[in-house]
């Protein structure tokens, strides 16, 4: 497996986040929902040949739930967390007061337009640029959230972020059991047991047709369902 | 606690416990006595679970009736998590578990606490059930209706309704002449419980060493590769012995009524330890604990006290000689 190309990037002490938008009160609502969506879903979080980590990264997980990156995003220790941003679709969630309140105040998520998708504004240079060269991006490749538990085929933003910013680190993550906490289509959690697995970075290898790097993303996070 | 027999209780089990930690860290120290090392684990771990049942029982004990009837309710709400997560359940049930979780689970400890056994003994295995066939029917997905309702039940019942009758043994007037209105929950209803749990446990390490010593024929040999017969007898003459040695602890039996109780506890234990089994052989799983890594597994440890919990309170109920209504 490839090392980043730039390998001062995991190295280099963290630089301090920006000044940031979110005010206390905010502050203190994602923390007390990330809480309490830890003890409804009974989250355990495990890290596979991987360590938490302030650079940036890329995670990438399978889709089940709206818990889903509340979750991953509540699970990263808070150093990782505060640098970290969920990436949602802007048609659910910029509907309704509460539910943009949460996106843009407490999660800090960038919003992108499901519908609305143009060659000059892809959501990838969107991501790119919001990022900075300082934060991490929680992503769902799949698109939408399955509704049998199956991973389905991942979309290509995952491989042009890729392209574009190679040195990102790409990190699979595997959400279990969370579509029987929080199933499409309900919103009344039922409180399982749900597990979050973290697992070594991938990148895109030189030359890497888009089919392949996909599949073998998909791959990555499908194993750490078994492991 | 200035009651000499739940001191003499106490100090007991602390000097029991003390002992069986230090075999279990000497055979974890000394690798070469030739004992298989997964064994050695598997005993320390339990040892570990001792120690932290007894600690969170003394708390309960320490601070009174209402405290234990909570911390029993979170071990049910905790354990029928694990019943549940293991349990393959369809989108049409999530309604139904959501109130099973949250109101009928709530509800039953609370009819617990308020000593209202007239309706709490029929409330989940009645009302319980009513609901649960009733609103998965109406969520409209009628594909294995009955095994899916029937396994929620099963969850309600052993991890939720049976355990709670241990919590209940607070409320049983033992220590009071049969006449009194309210009863009055003193160490006496907590020595029952202790007795309670400590015959469940020790029959359970009973079933393990006859099985070991002397066991030859297998019960059921697809749902538990290592309890047998042997091990079944063996506990229950053994678990009978030390109940009916330690009957000063447990306020109205006499040593017979208590040897009984102890047999009977012993047979009890098993059939939940089997039944857990076999739910477990079903999903291919070896235990509660690793079913989503990081948990304890709740059920693991407390399968044998579910199914034993309320045959030793209506043995109570009887040898009291009271009406509880």
């Amino acid at each position: 497996m490839l090392s980043p190309a730039d390998p001062h990037l995991t190295t280099r002490p963290p630089a301090p986040v920006k000044g940031s938008s979110r005010s206390a009160v905010c502050h203190a609502a994602g923390l007390t929902l990330a809480a309490i969506a830890r003890v409804l879903s009974g989250a355990s979080v495990r890290w596979i040949s991987s360590q938490p980590d302030t650079c940036q990264r890329v995670y990438f997980s399978n889709h089940t739930s709206h818990l889903d990156a509340l979750l991953i995003w509540s699970s990263l220790p808070r150093v990782v967390r505060e640098r970290t941003r969920p990436v949602a679709a802007k048609d659910y969630w910029s509907r309704g007061a509460v539910r943009r309140w949460l996106a843009e105040k407490v999660f800090d998520a960038l919003l992108i337009d499901r519908t609305d998708i143009k060659v000059h504004q892809s959501p990838v240079d969107l991501m790119l640029r919001e990022i900075g060269d300082t934060k991490s991006l929680i992503v769902f490749p799949e698109g939408s959230r399955s509704v049998n538990g199956e991973i389905g085929e991942f979309k290509s933003g995952l491989y042009y972020l890729a392209k574009k910013r190679p040195e990102l680190e790409l990190v699979p993550v595997h959400v279990d059991n969370l579509n029987r906490v929080l199933p499409r289509g309900e919103f009344l959690p039922v409180p399982m047991l749900s597990c979050i697995t973290f697992g070594p970075p991938l990148w895109l290898e030189q030359q890497e047709p888009k089919v392949d790097f996909l599949a073998r993303a998909r791959r990555a996070v499908m194993a750490l369902k078994e492991s | 606690m200035n009651d000499p027999r739940t001191l003499a209780l106490i100090v007991g089990v602390l000097a029991l416990l003390s002992i069986v930690t230090a075999v279990g860290q000497f055979l974890r120290r000394h690798p070469d006595r030739g004992l298989d090392p997964a064994a050695v684990r598997s005993f320390n771990s339990r040892i570990r679970g001792w120690w932290i049942m007894c600690t969170v029982l003394a708390a309960a004990f320490w601070l009174g009736t209402t405290a234990t009837v909570v911390l029993f309710g979170l071990v049910s709400f905790w354990a029928l998590r694990e019943f549940i997560t293991l349990t393959p359940t369809r989108l049409g049930d999530h309604r139904a578990l959501f109130w099973v979780f949250f109101a009928f689970t709530p509800a039953h400890y609370v009819l617990v606490s308020y000593n209202r056994y007239d309706i709490y003994s029929v409330f989940l295995p009645l009302y319980g059930t009513l609901f649960v066939l009733a609103r998965v029917a109406i969520a409209g997905d009628s594909k294995r209706f009955l095994e899916r309702t029937a396994k929620i039940q099963a969850g309600l019942v052993v991890c939720v309704y049976c355990l709670s009758f241990a919590a209940a043994l607070l409320q049983l007037p033992v220590a009071t002449p049969p006449s009194a209105e309210a009863p009055l929950p003193g160490t006496a209803n907590f020595r029952l419980l202790f007795f309670l749990i400590l015959l469940v446990q020790f029959a359970d390490c009973m079933q393990y060493v006859w099985s070991r010593m002397i066991g030859r024929r297998l019960v059921a040999a697809s749902v538990s590769s290592n309890r047998t017969w042997e091990g079944l007898l063996g506990s229950a003459v053994s678990t009978s012995l030390l109940a009916s040695v330690l009957w000063w602890a447990a306020p109205p039996y006499q040593p017979w009524e208590a040897a009984l109780a102890g047999f009977v506890i012993s047979l009890m234990g098993f059939a939940g330890g089997m039944t857990m089994s076999a739910i477990k052989r079903d999903r291919g799983v070896t235990d509660y604990g690793t079913l989503v890594t990081g948990h304890g597994g709740v059920l693991d440890r407390i399968d044998s006290t579910c199914f034993a919990a309320p045959v030793f309170y209506h043995i109570t109920l009887l040898v009291t000689d009271v009406a509880v209504l």
